[in-house]
């Protein structure tokens, strides 16, 4: 049988029996390796694709932002000259930006609750035992696996002025119609992003439902708790942390919204009541070849929405 | 430190801080050299005259693919020593953008049979474009084969970043099964003032023989006013281009024209104002259109149509009223190593023999004198493309003037608020959208 001691791995001499040299290399070694160098290894992969993706890229983008830019073939050398806050002034000056993060405020306002409301609903509801469960919850996720151009075909059609729901809505409906209206154009576009996304965001909530105690239904249900009292009082708190990551997630799409508006409004329209900061980029930076301006507008994005998760981070620690 | 024992608190995360601090530099240092460590460039002199492979984009509509596909494999059979490479250019919501992005990352080909002018001057300003003038006898080249309508194409500098290649006049196609059960002449329809064209259009909607009377794209890209307003400025004012003397020239009489004339089309509901994802014409939404003949082979076995030439207040009549071109041509790319080669092959596909093969097989106009003489059987064997090849010779091309897509924008932005959805006054839209280009013109080219 074998010793446990025997078992234990190989040990580095003590400290004491190495040489004041060797103590310290080793010590610089660990702080910087870890005691499983290994480790390193395998999560070097996933850190270089971050780097190279997400890192390098975030941090040129500030560079670009703070000088004057544009792309150039390779081996061409043009002066890059830093000009401070300039491109910044640029885009906090350009009505249209300001219009493009107005338009994503009111996105915002549809999509978040609506998604929070829709999605925790239909998840409790496909969460019981109902008929068909396993169709409805296949169905509510097709939208979310379907390439956008396809249902973007099928919203266009559904809300042109001679679609389905003007002809169901008659004189109710809005003229101009739907998304060629400046009210109703990025309401639309909030309420078609809702329905695409609410697949994953039903199945969150469908593996966090599993999760509550069915106790605590028991317990409300003999306390004589309606099924809106369970809802609210057991249901609601139990996936509280889902939630938070479902609204998280619904802030970032609405700040990467590109797609949607592209297609839908034809890039921005009626006026620019569709624009996205994310279109604005891609109009300016890829089409105009003016990256420093874009980068700019990319750079306050992404403190724009740092600063919106930082909020909601404190707000949801103070009511814990 | 033995394993198992307690680390004291501090020292811990002192440990896992510089950990973690060197797990995230280690990668980021790898990052931005794999980021600087690219490109390079390609040395111009010996570029020049080399010899050797190449590779090259066309379009990806079917029929300029088939054109390319024979063009490149005659050439392969001829210079086995100099193999062209031919793919069609990557899909994109524009080319411009994909040659763009090529550009920067220098893995453009050699040459680009779909390069748009306005793009040049932004390719120019990249760095990314050789000057076809450069080789020799290279301007003499292109201008002895296009004529004198090649001296549009060359930029600023005095120098030819492209070739004109080919051309797409823009007319007024009509679905001639709508109209007669409107109850308009197919042979003749007035279609020549304003006027005219509003009162047909009233015809063709009110009769229900078509739910709008045409239905240009009302999308906010930059490239769209070449589709609906620059064709009738063009004719409007006998060949202005927008910009001139680097000055904007649409806040006019002829500009206003144009602009109140399709103002009237959206209020009235005779132009649709949504996006769409089929063509209109083709499927018959809309009773005509506004384009070149490249879309014709779209149109084959769906529309019966027939084609007169855009609008005038006076009246259009003939097949000599200005229009837009919408020309796309060869430009070769800095990337390219074997510029010799390049130069060659782009000769080879720009000769009489491939001229007459373009225009065969994809019914586009090459950019070269005489065409209709010179392939008069075709023009016998298809009649319909006869006003086609008058119309060519009477074109108008977009400035060559820097920031020129966002000259664009800016006009398509004051366009689409005030004639599309009456936001504005198109006369005070103009004017403001002509200050803007014209501080953009004047800035030189700086972004």
């Amino acid at each position: 049988m074998t010793s446990i001691a025997s078992r234990r791995p190989k040990l580095p001499p003590p400290e004491g029996e190495l040489a004041p040299g060797q103590v310290r290399a080793q010590r610089v070694l660990r702080a910087a390796l870890g005691r499983h160098p290994i480790g390193m290894l395998f999560s070097a992969p996933y850190a270089f694709f971050i780097a190279v993706l997400f890192a390098y890229p975030l941090g040129l983008a500030v560079w670009i932002s703070f000088h004057r830019y544009f792309f150039t073939a390779p081996g061409v050398s043009v002066p890059r000259p830093y000009v401070g806050l300039a491109n910044y002034d640029a885009v906090l000056d350009d009505p249209a930006v300001r219009q493009a993060f107005l338009n994503i405020l009111i996105f915002l306002v549809i999509n978040v609750p609506l998604t929070v409301m829709l999605s925790l609903l239909l998840a409790t509801a496909l969460n019981a035992v109902i008929p068909f469960r396993a169709f409805f919850r296949t169905s509510f996720f097709v939208p979310y696996v379907t390439a956008s151009v396809a249902t973007v075909g099928v919203w266009l059609f559904m809300f042109s002025s001679g679609g389905i729901i003007s002809n169901l809505l008659g004189p109710l409906a809005p003229h101009p119609s739907w998304l060629v209206n400046e009210q109703w154009a990025m309401p639309t576009i909030a309420i078609y992003v809702t329905w695409k996304g609410l697949g994953i965001f039903i199945l969150l909530y469908l593996a966090a439902l599993q999760g509550v105690p069915k106790e605590l239904y028991e317990a409300a249900e003999v306390d004589g708790a309606s099924w809106w009292h369970r809802f609210r009082s057991v249901t609601v708190p139990g996936v509280r942390q889902v939630t938070t990551l479902v609204t998280l997630l619904a802030v970032i799409t609405g700040a990467n919204l590109f797609t949607e508006p592209y297609l839908l409004t034809g890039g921005g329209a009626p006026n620019g009541k569709s624009t996205s900061p994310v279109l604005q980029i891609y109009e300016t930076g890829i089409e105009q070849n003016h990256p420093d301006f874009a980068s700019a507008l990319g750079v306050i994005l992404v403190v724009g929405v740092l600063l919106i998760v930082g909020i909601q981070q404190l707000v949801q620690r103070r009511q814990a | 430190m033995l394993i198992g024992k307690s680390l004291p608190k501090g020292n811990g995360v002192t440990i896992m801080k510089s950990r973690t601090a060197v797990a995230a530099a280690i990668p980021l240092i790898f990052g931005l050299l794999a980021g600087c460590g690219g490109g390079g460039g390609v040395s111009a002199s010996a570029a020049a005259n080399a010899q050797g492979p190449i590779s090259i984009w066309y379009s990806n509509n079917a029929q300029e693919v088939a054109w390319g596909e024979q063009m490149v494999a005659s050439w392969n059979k001829l210079h086995p020593s100099e193999k062209v490479t031919g793919q069609q250019i990557p899909a994109a919501s524009s080319s411009e953008e994909v040659i763009g992005a090529a550009i920067t990352a220098g893995s453009e080909p050699c040459l680009i049979y779909n390069t748009a002018p306005a793009a040049v001057p932004t390719f120019e300003q990249q760095g990314g474009l050789v000057s076809l003038s450069s080789f020799p006898g290279g301007a003499s080249y292109i201008e002895a084969r296009t004529g004198p309508g090649a001296s549009v194409y060359k930029s600023p500098d005095g120098q030819y970043y492209q070739m004109p290649w080919k051309s797409n006049p823009v007319m007024i196609f009509y679905n001639k099964k709508i109209f007669a059960k409107a109850g308009i002449s197919t042979t003749n329809p007035p279609l020549s003032t304003y006027t005219e064209f509003l009162a047909t259009s009233k015809k063709l909607v009110s009769s229900g023989a078509a739910k709008y009377a045409i239905y240009p794209d009302p999308s906010s890209d930059f490239f769209q006013a070449w589709y609906d307003f620059y064709p009738m400025y063009a004719a409007e004012t006998g060949g202005t281009e927008l910009v001139a003397n680097g000055k904007a020239t649409f806040n006019s009489t002829a500009g206003d024209a144009v602009a109140a004339f399709w103002q009237q089309m959206y209020a009235q509901g005779l132009a649709g104002k949504g996006s769409y994802t089929n063509d209109p014409f083709a499927a018959g939404t809309a009773a005509m259109a506004i384009v070149g003949p490249w879309a014709i082979a779209s149109y084959q076995g769906k529309v019966d149509w027939g084609v007169v030439p855009v609008p005038t207040t006076a009246g259009s009549h003939g097949d000599q009223v200005p229009t837009f071109s919408d020309a796309k041509n060869i430009a070769m790319y800095a990337s390219c190593k074997n510029r010799g080669t390049a130069w060659d092959f782009l000769k080879f596909s720009t000769s009489t023999a491939e001229d007459g093969k373009l225009l065969t097989m994809t019914g586009q106009m090459p950019m070269r004198q005489g065409i209709q003489q010179l392939y008069a059987s075709y023009f016998t064997a298809n009649p319909s493309y006869t006003e086609f090849a008058a119309e060519a010779a009477h074109t108008i091309e977009v400035p060559n003037v820097p920031n020129s897509i966002e000259d664009w924008q800016v006009f398509r932005d004051a366009w689409s608020k005030s004639v599309i959805f009456a936001q504005q006054s198109p006369d005070a839209a103009l004017a403001g959208a002509a200050t803007q280009i014209n501080k953009l013109v004047a800035s030189g080219g700086t972004p």
